[in-house]
């Protein structure tokens, strides 16, 4: 029971027409081609369509990192290690240049956004362009990477430390002095704030009923 | 590097020259620079000529890969790589490991030499 979080509609004013009808569109899109089940973590390996490359077709494995967007913009950033350099692709979705996705592991990680694995250490970020696809058995659980990863020597591309991005899967070799400044900047505040609530388990309710039926037929 | 993350290249980026070549693998007190961008605007993106200062010597070079986030499905960097070139678009060095994007080939005409001694596309 999984429901893509791009068709969740942002919270706004527009006119719930205009969402309805990305939505036909993005289910149009889906049953002309797959697209898997996958959250931030899995590893994951994209065939776009390519005049460029031998084949016409070019092949990336990599991690998801994230996933942002809404309707049919969606995109998702995989990270990979290629020859020690460290290379992100940001795809959409919905591209039609898109040929296959295939996941190859299927791992949550403790966070939404993996960005900080560009200031961690490289091992952390390579993934064999030749993997095989791990097996995943059950169609209930996802299994939770609790991975506490470690980073190259300050500084970074962003203050991770900081309670804004509410990492945990960082493991902090920073002195306490430095993690009870970070607290500084915490707005414990902002959970409780009640216009900022945009609550959407009815919304997402009704659109993996319509998704569901769509797709049957 | 000391300063935070680095956009477009433009004058004064520092830059890491990816090829095998003398120049740019031979180590010296101060990291190449980009001196001079050849466009309309001082912005260098990939596939763009620059001027770099190695070594106390000017070089051509181009343009493979900066750290900025470009148009949808072309590959981010983690370092802005670039190889060196001669006036007349030859390549300085004679093998290119680190994986170069495909947009580089849409101009196959001026850099059919660069693409040739390139090992792994992205």
């Amino acid at each position: 029971r999984f429901l893509s979080p791009e068709f969740i509609p942002p919270r706004g004013r527009t006119d719930p027409l205009k969402f309805y009808i990305e939505r036909k569109d993005m289910i149009q899109r889906r049953k002309a081609f797959n697209i898997p089940e996958f959250y931030v973590g899995h590893i994951l390996a994209v065939t776009t369509a390519n005049p460029y490359a031998s084949e016409k077709a070019s092949r990336f494995v990599g991690i998801c990192i994230q996933r942002g967007g809404k309707g049919l913009g969606a995109t998702f950033v995989l990270r990979n290690i290629i020859e020690d350099q460290g290379v992100e692709i940001r795809y959409e979705l919905y591209n039609p240049r898109i040929q296959a996705i295939e996941v190859l592991k299927l791992e949550k990680r403790l966070d939404d956004n993996l960005m900080y694995l560009r200031d961690a250490l490289p091992e952390y970020s390579t993934f064999d362009v030749n993997m095989k696809p791990v097996s995943h058995l059950d169609h209930e659980e996802i299994p939770v990477n609790k991975l506490q990863v470690r980073m190259k020597p300050k500084p970074w591309s962003k203050r991770w430390e900081r309670p804004q991005y509410n990492i945990k899967g960082i493991k902090f070799e920073l002195p306490e002095k430095k993690m009870k400044e970070a607290q500084k900047w915490s707005q414990p505040w902002v959970e409780f704030d009640m216009l900022r609530e945009y609550d959407t388990s009815k919304i997402e309710e009704k659109i993996w009923k319509e998704v569901s039926e769509e797709l049957k037929k | 590097s000391v300063t935070g993350a680095c956009q477009a290249i433009q004058k004064l980026t520092r830059v890491r020259v990816v090829d095998n070549s003398a120049l740019g693998n031979t180590p010296y007190h101060r990291p190449p620079k980009c001196i001079h961008v050849y466009n309309k605007n001082g912005i260098g993106k990939v596939g763009d000529k620059i001027l770099l200062a190695i070594k106390g010597e000017k070089k051509k070079a181009l343009i493979v890969g900066h750290k900025m986030p470009g148009p949808v499905m072309t590959p981010r960097f983690d370092s802005n790589n670039v190889v060196l070139i001669e006036d007349n678009g030859n390549p300085v060095g004679t093998r290119i490991k680190t994986p170069i994007p495909y947009i580089l080939r849409r101009r196959e005409g001026e850099f059919s030499k660069v693409l040739a001694i390139a090992r792994n596309f992205v």
